[in-house]
């Protein structure tokens, strides 16, 4: 017979636990799990600073099928240094890339408004990227009375 | 598609001024998620990329995905130091591209 030792019974009993958060989790937030994905491919692993990103949204948005938003990044615009990329994710959408805007010392401010369709009420998140390589990040929650993407 | 995109850009500007530039692309931006009566899935049809340029240098550009709502509206700043003219292009998923023109007179 083979000896189970105390630590090795409270390893399967670890294991088994994780299963079923991931298990769960994975159905769940399905969409929350690709969002991050896309972040995390966005940043090539690298935890953004969570500052200098303003975004405007309104905190209800009573149709999902255009939600006007505005993204605002403070760090300065100059040739040798300016944010070059911002990648807008909406965690609760079917597919959760929103936009990416590309920038250039030429854009004079980062910032850009657009129209956007959220499909339920969620979170979105906004990563900016400078000429430099610094990773910015902010979110902001929007209530959605009826979503905006079909069925 | 036969409407022509709107744009709200200033004619003349101070050397160095931010200005402000809107556009909006009359476009239905189907997602490809929606399905008609028969409930079969009326097939994705978005604008995938706005650009900007100034003098044929890129000052904006926008990857659009299906969660950008129909006709696609755009609003963002450029820094002009010279008299020159702006050029936008939309992209549409079947390979039509769409562009549009505007002067500046910089002093």
């Amino acid at each position: 017979m083979r000896h189970v030792s105390r630590r090795t019974t409270l390893m399967f009993g670890a294991g088994g636990a994780a299963l079923t958060v991931f298990g769960w989790s994975g159905r769940a937030h399905a969409d929350a799990k690709a969002a991050a994905d896309q972040i995390a491919k966005f940043t090539g692993g690298k935890t953004p600073d969570k500052s200098k990103i303003s975004i405007e949204l309104p905190e209800i948005a009573e149709n999902g099928n255009t939600v006007p938003l505005s993204i605002s990044v403070d760090a300065p615009m100059t040739a040798d240094n300016y944010v070059s990329e911002v990648l807008v994710v909406a965690e609760a959408n079917p597919n959760p890339g929103v936009a990416t805007f590309h920038f250039s010392a030429m854009s004079g401010k980062a910032e850009a408004s657009t129209r956007i369709r959220l499909a339920a009420t969620q979170n979105i998140v906004v990563v900016a990227k400078t000429s430099k390589g610094e990773f910015y990040t902010g979110q902001k929650l929007v209530k959605v009375t009826i979503g905006g993407c079909g069925g | 598609m036969a409407d022509k995109p709107r744009l709200k850009l200033p004619k003349e500007a101070r050397k160095g001024e931010v200005i402000e530039i809107k556009t909006l692309m009359p476009h239905i931006m189907e997602s490809g998620q929606r399905k008609d009566k028969d409930g079969k899935v009326i097939p994705r049809k978005i604008i995938n990329k706005f650009t900007c340029e100034f003098n044929g240098k890129p000052v904006f550009t926008a990857n659009l995905e299906p969660a950008i709502a129909a006709n696609p509206y755009m609003q963002f700043y450029a820094k002009v130091d010279e008299s020159g003219t702006f050029k936008f292009t939309w992209t549409d998923d079947d390979g039509t591209v769409t562009t549009a023109e505007e002067k500046i007179t910089v002093a």
